[in-house]
């Protein structure tokens, strides 16, 4: 990699000062289009350091209960990928620094066209891409697209995959490796935070890359628990779920401050 | 693209599971462990003896095969052309193709060890045939279905439930059979320990595609050894449906690398492809990635899958078998079309020509072969997959009559 980018500059400036990363997802479009980018501003300002931005689809089968209802609501709203890479440009127009990586699902970018998709990202100021269904055998295209843009390929990782994987995914990967801590779908609820601490030294055997812990991961005692042998936790379920719930969009951004202030305190206590 | 003559059609998939362009494995990677694991198993067993020997034998004793080749007379003079041969699929236990499949995994869930099987279902014919043999080897049964087929197909809801297994209905989505394997999908990456998934078409990630077809060719090579017998030679035509395609790759498999056998696989046209409520991906969809694989699919500008319409639920899927994509994209198969007119019409007419009803999916075939055979001379064979028996349907038929039954 020649130049660094929004992910890069922000772990590097974590390990400074000794913090861990609070990467934070909520689904475009969800409570409504109009709500999408405020919502991103206030993650911010409640202490997130990374935005994903879920691009909504049909038929998100990694998902659980509560961010599949999450998607079901933003295509109420009919929110396309196109709608999802306008609504990054907008929130660039106040926020040039949070990096904002698009996660989603294969067939909308295979619409579009990795290239097309790869210029129109890094147009509207997106850091990265993780493409849930895009395992790295399939995902070279894609990600030498991006990689040309200087913009960063999100893997996952997850306690079932080989050291083989491990190897030719950590080939693959920048910006930071996604570990999913439990075997399942997002939002599921039986973390075992000793076992994420050995699988975390196994893969560091491997790659320099920061490692975030993603699902199951709820409040601040279990985002603090797995991010103690990783470089930070990522929050999605509880997000969607209290944006779901929210009466409107003020109601939301509330609900939300609350959940990730509490979250950001018991990373840096 | 390749020259199709000089095609190995059974050097195929690749070890990625790629037909050309068609195929893979795109899941998310909480999944690869699963399928590694599925094809390693599949790959040091499917040319072992013993487990050959297993199979044949459940095939012969518990399906009920061969499934007989018959000659439709009746049925012939009707159309007025080429003779029209059924594969009698309908006749086997649980009263179509499907069961074959589900015989087969059944003996990988076995060897596997797994006390769970799991399962997604359209119509509920799958659903069957999957607590059927889950019932015969003691095996625990969870089968997805869409919320709104739960409604629609009650009777094979509870054929399931006197079965053992448990029918979950899928309230995501569309509610229908796409949103069914997503929730068996789902169960699958959370219970992967002690469950199997028994996938019941040619679609979803490598190894699903390559399995399912190589547990249903039975029905091609019995019927390439039946015509052989029976008119001495290899038919002019195959005729099949198509929805996922299981029942059509299982009958063209074996044939695919005899150059002269024409094939067709009939796809719904619902209310006919301009009216864009179909189910017909092949003729009128795109290249895209969804279920694990990449396939042609139903899906609008923004890549969001949509639904589907088909007067026969087991065909009412926004995808296809990546392999039935990659043999378009070459020519080696012809995709068409019969409505849902066109196969109720072929449903009335082979109940009152032959004494014979077929699945709603099935008159699908039937109704393209009589305009196929009209258009063919007396000596010429055309074969038919009946892929399945149509006692499920006579709810949908009464209703479109309006009749209660």
């Amino acid at each position: 990699m020649t130049q660094d980018n929004r992910i890069d500059r922000r772990f590097a400036r974590l390990r400074e000062e000794g913090r861990k990363a609070l990467v934070t997802y909520l689904v475009a479009g969800d409570g409504g289009p109009e709500n999408t980018v405020p919502l991103m501003h206030q993650l911010v300002a409640s202490g997130a350091d990374l935005i994903e931005l879920g691009v909504p689809f049909s038929d998100p089968m990694a998902e659980g209960p509560v961010i599949q209802r999450g998607h079901e609501r933003a295509l109420e709203y009919k929110t396309s990928l196109r709608k999802c890479l306008e609504m990054v440009r907008e929130f660039r127009r106040e926020d040039s620094d949070t990096p904002v990586i698009l996660m989603g699902y294969a067939n909308p970018i295979e619409k579009m066209g990795a290239e097309p998709f790869a210029d129109a990202a890094l147009d509207a100021g997106v850091d990265g891409a993780l493409t849930v269904d895009l395992p790295a055998e399939e995902a070279g295209p894609l990600s030498e697209m991006l990689s040309a843009r200087n913009l960063r390929n999100i893997f996952l990782l997850t306690p079932t995959t080989s050291e083989e994987r491990i190897r030719a995914i950590t080939g693959l990967a920048s910006g930071f490796i996604y570990y999913v801590s439990l075997k399942g779908v997002t939002g599921a609820g039986n973390l075992d935070p000793e076992a994420v601490r050995e699988n975390l030294e196994h893969i560091r055997g491997f790659t320099d890359l920061p490692l975030c812990v993603g699902f199951g991961i709820r409040d601040g005692a279990s985002a603090r628990a797995v991010s103690e042998a990783g470089d930070g936790a990522v929050v999605g379920s509880v997000l969607v779920s209290a944006i779901g719930e929210a009466a409107d969009g003020a109601a939301a951004r509330d609900a939300v401050a609350q959940l990730v202030g509490g979250i950001r305190r018991a990373l840096d206590a | 693209m390749s020259d199709k003559k000089s095609v190995d059609y059974s050097a195929f998939p690749d070890a990625q599971g790629h037909f050309g362009p068609f195929g893979g494995r795109f899941v998310s990677e909480t999944l690869i462990g699963a399928l590694d694991e599925l094809r390693e198993m599949y790959n040091s067993l499917k040319d072992d003896p013993e487990f050959r020997a297993a199979f044949d034998y459940d095939l012969a004793h518990y399906v009920g095969r061969p499934s007989p080749l018959y000659l439709a007379e009746r049925l012939t003079a009707e159309a007025g052309g080429a003779r029209i041969w059924l594969k009698r699929e309908d006749l086997n236990h649980t009263g179509a193709h499907k069961v074959n499949n589900t015989v087969g995994q059944a003996l990988l869930a076995k060897h596997s060890g797994k006390r769970r099987v799991i399962a997604e279902t359209g119509a509920g014919q799958h659903g069957v045939a999957t607590a059927t043999v889950a019932a015969r080897l003691g095996l625990e049964c969870a089968v997805y279905m869409g919320a709104e087929d739960v409604k629609r197909q009650s009777p094979n809801v509870y054929r399931m439930k006197l079965l053992g297994a448990e029918v979950i209905p899928v309230e995501s989505g569309s509610k229908t059979l796409k949103d069914a394997m997503n929730e068996a999908m789902r169960d699958w990456v959370t219970n992967v320990d002690d469950t199997f998934y028994i996938i019941g078409t040619v679609a979803g990630p490598h190894p699903y595609p390559q399995l399912v077809r190589d547990f249903n060719s039975v029905i091609g090579r019995e019927a390439r050894a039946q015509s052989l017998e029976e008119f001495g030679q290899l038919p002019d035509a195959l005729v099949a449906c198509v929805g996922g395609g299981s029942n059509a790759i299982g009958l063209f498999h074996p044939f695919l690398n005899d150059s002269d056998v024409k094939m067709y696989g009939v796809e719904a046209g619902g209310e006919g492809l301009a009216s864009g409520r179909h189910a017909a991906p092949l003729n009128d969809g795109v290249p895209g990635i969804l279920h694990g694989n990449r396939t042609y699919l139903m899906e609008d500008d923004d890549g969001q899958i949509i639904e589907t319409h088909s007067v026969s639920a087991g065909l009412d899927y926004p995808g296809v078998g990546p392999e039935h994509a990659w043999l378009k994209d070459i020519g080696r198969v012809d995709y068409v079309v019969a409505d849902d007119q066109e196969a109720l019409n072929a449903f009335r007419m082979l109940t009152r020509k032959e004494g014979i009803l077929p699945a709603l999916e099935s008159s699908h075939a039937v109704a393209y072969a009589l305009k196929l055979a009209a258009g063919m001379s007396p000596e010429q064979n055309i074969v038919v997959n009946l892929s399945g028996r149509g006692d499920k349907d006579i709810f949908t038929v009464a209703a479109i009559d309006g009749i209660e039954v």
